[in-house]
């Protein structure tokens, strides 16, 4: 019953790290803000409204956002926090974990083109693509893991990083970290890469793809991308957070690291600008070569 | 404390990388800086605990050269010249990063195959003096504007300053006081010499490949 605990943590919390950002950047940029649970209230608000479908979609329009909460919710099962194991854990769960979010993209993508609005298939095209660049050095740095600490799955992985590991490999460690922390501001549509703010049609990606669903779509979509960014988060503070202690430790430390990663990302967004378009490649790229420097110094 | 040289060590190995893939020469300037003053932490990272003294005042006036003279010079330079960019190196910036993430390995493989005197303190040292080696090589040819190509040649010598750390007792101090002072010079005068014929022909902006078409 222990697993289910990250599970809970992260449907009742997930939504409280998007207010933490938003709080973060309201406090940069000298406003009182929305309070932190405004995203909750958001999610209750769209849940009771009706629902507007066009004409011209199918059932894929429907079935994006379901597929997509469903398979972030597989994945999130595949999580474990603060050290303590995951809900399901086998060998290679790591793989099905990247497949679970590139499914919840996929489908999301595939509800973007079915409403025939050329707009969106603007945004499904560049959210595909920069994802396609986000994908390899998170499977490099996940490989990375899995080689240091000699294990194949993630409860292996997260619990095998302990304050030995650090001592021994604490550059690699960090330099793991900081490429998974860039993958999860591009995975999650965030300054530097996209602006989750953005309306305006020239330079949204991720925006653009959900533009045409409401109600309770919106806000399964919506719940969706907080949860996806717990997973994400979840990671970098899986290694941040050395692994070892018991779980009255271990998941607060987690929750407080995950709030952490919300306002670093709060200030990332306030502090720095988006980046050009052309230019993203360039910052995915950077990742992937921290991801293999991080691996030429685990491999020595 | 070998922890620290490592990390020191993978600090150095980013700053080559950021130099490598950036094109503002206000980034490769600081890079450099920083390169230089994290060079200068390398030798207190002995496992001896404190250094002599006579090293200690080779890592302040390493530390003052490179994270404040050169930089300084660097930068009025630019801004007198007006130059803020790489414009059009030869090879482009995410090639230029691929780039060194092949030079790094091949460092790690030479590095590990190279007889040397001494005990050498960490197996990261050698390959980190040699890929700052390579990177400064590879921008003094890549680039085109004769400051990123002053940088190069800054970071080849951080290089050696490196290769220096790790035979540190092999390399006697005066050695390495008067590399430092060559450098100073060298670069003293590769910053007048620019200067100057940015200010006689005005239409080079700091480009090398330009340089060629200037007859007496």
């Amino acid at each position: 019953m222990a697993g289910l605990v990250p599970i809970l943590l992260a449907l009742l919390l997930a939504p409280l790290l998007l207010g933490v950002i938003n709080r973060t950047k309201a406090f940069f940029a000298g406003r009182q803000g929305a309070p932190v649970w405004q995203p909750y209230h958001d999610l209750r608000r769209l849940l009771g409204k009706g629902a507007v479908y066009s004409r011209t979609t199918t059932w894929v329009f429907v079935a994006g956002p379901v597929v997509g909460l469903a398979s972030v919710l597989a994945a999130l099962s595949l999580l474990p926090l603060g050290g303590q194991p995951a809900f399901l854990s086998f060998t290679g769960d790591l793989v099905l974990m990247v497949c679970l979010l590139g499914l919840m993209r996929f489908v999301t993508v595939l509800a973007a083109l079915d409403t025939g609005s050329s707009f969106e298939g603007m945004g499904a095209s560049r959210e595909v693509t920069f994802s396609a660049l986000a994908e390899p050095p998170l499977f490099l740095a996940l490989a990375i893991l899995a080689r240091k600490t000699g294990s194949l799955s993630l409860t292996g992985i997260l619990g095998a990083i302990d304050h030995g590991l650090w001592l021994q490999a604490g550059p690699m460690l960090l330099l793991v970290a900081t490429a998974l922390f860039v993958i999860f501001l591009a995975e999650n549509a965030r300054i530097p890469v996209d602006d989750p703010n953005t309306h305006l049609e020239l330079t949204m990606i991720h925006e653009v793809m959900v533009l045409d669903h409401s109600g309770p779509d919106f806000a399964m979509i919506l719940y969706g991308a907080a949860l996806k960014l717990w997973l994400l988060g979840a990671l970098v503070v899986g290694i941040l957070v050395p692994a070892g202690s018991p779980w009255y430790v271990g998941w607060p430390a987690a929750v407080g690291g995950l709030v952490l990663v919300a306002v670093l990302t709060g200030v990332v967004e306030s502090t720095i600008a988006r980046l050009r378009m052309h230019k993203v490649p360039q910052l995915l790229v950077g990742s992937l070569i921290l991801a293999l420097l991080a691996m030429v110094l685990g491999a020595r | 404390m070998n922890m620290v040289l490592e990390a020191l060590l993978v600090f150095i190995v980013l700053t080559n990388l950021l130099m490598l893939g950036s094109s503002r020469l206000g980034v490769y300037i600081r890079a450099g800086a920083m390169q230089g003053v994290g060079l200068s932490f390398l030798f207190f990272t002995g496992e001896a605990g404190w250094p002599h003294s006579h090293i200690v005042l080779l890592a302040l006036v390493t530390m003052v050269v490179k994270g404040l003279v050169f930089p300084s010079l660097l930068f009025r330079t630019i801004r007198q010249a007006g130059v803020r960019r790489e414009m059009e190196p030869y090879v482009g910036f995410t090639a230029s990063l691929l780039a060194g993430v092949a030079a790094w390995g091949f460092a790690l493989w030479v590095g590990g195959r190279l007889p040397l005197p001494g005990v050498i303190r960490s197996d990261l040292l050698v390959p980190t003096a040699m890929f700052t080696i390579f990177t400064g090589l590879f921008l003094i040819v890549a680039r085109r504007n004769a400051i990123t190509q002053v940088l190069g040649y800054l970071v080849i010598e951080n290089g050696v300053f490196t290769f220096g750390v790790a035979v540190e007792a092999a390399t006697p101090f005066l050695v390495e006081m008067g590399i430092l002072l060559d450098i100073f010079v060298g670069v003293f005068v590769m910053v007048i010499t620019l200067f100057q014929i940015n200010r006689e022909i005005e239409e080079i902006h700091m480009d090398t490949s330009k340089l060629a078409a200037l007859k007496d």
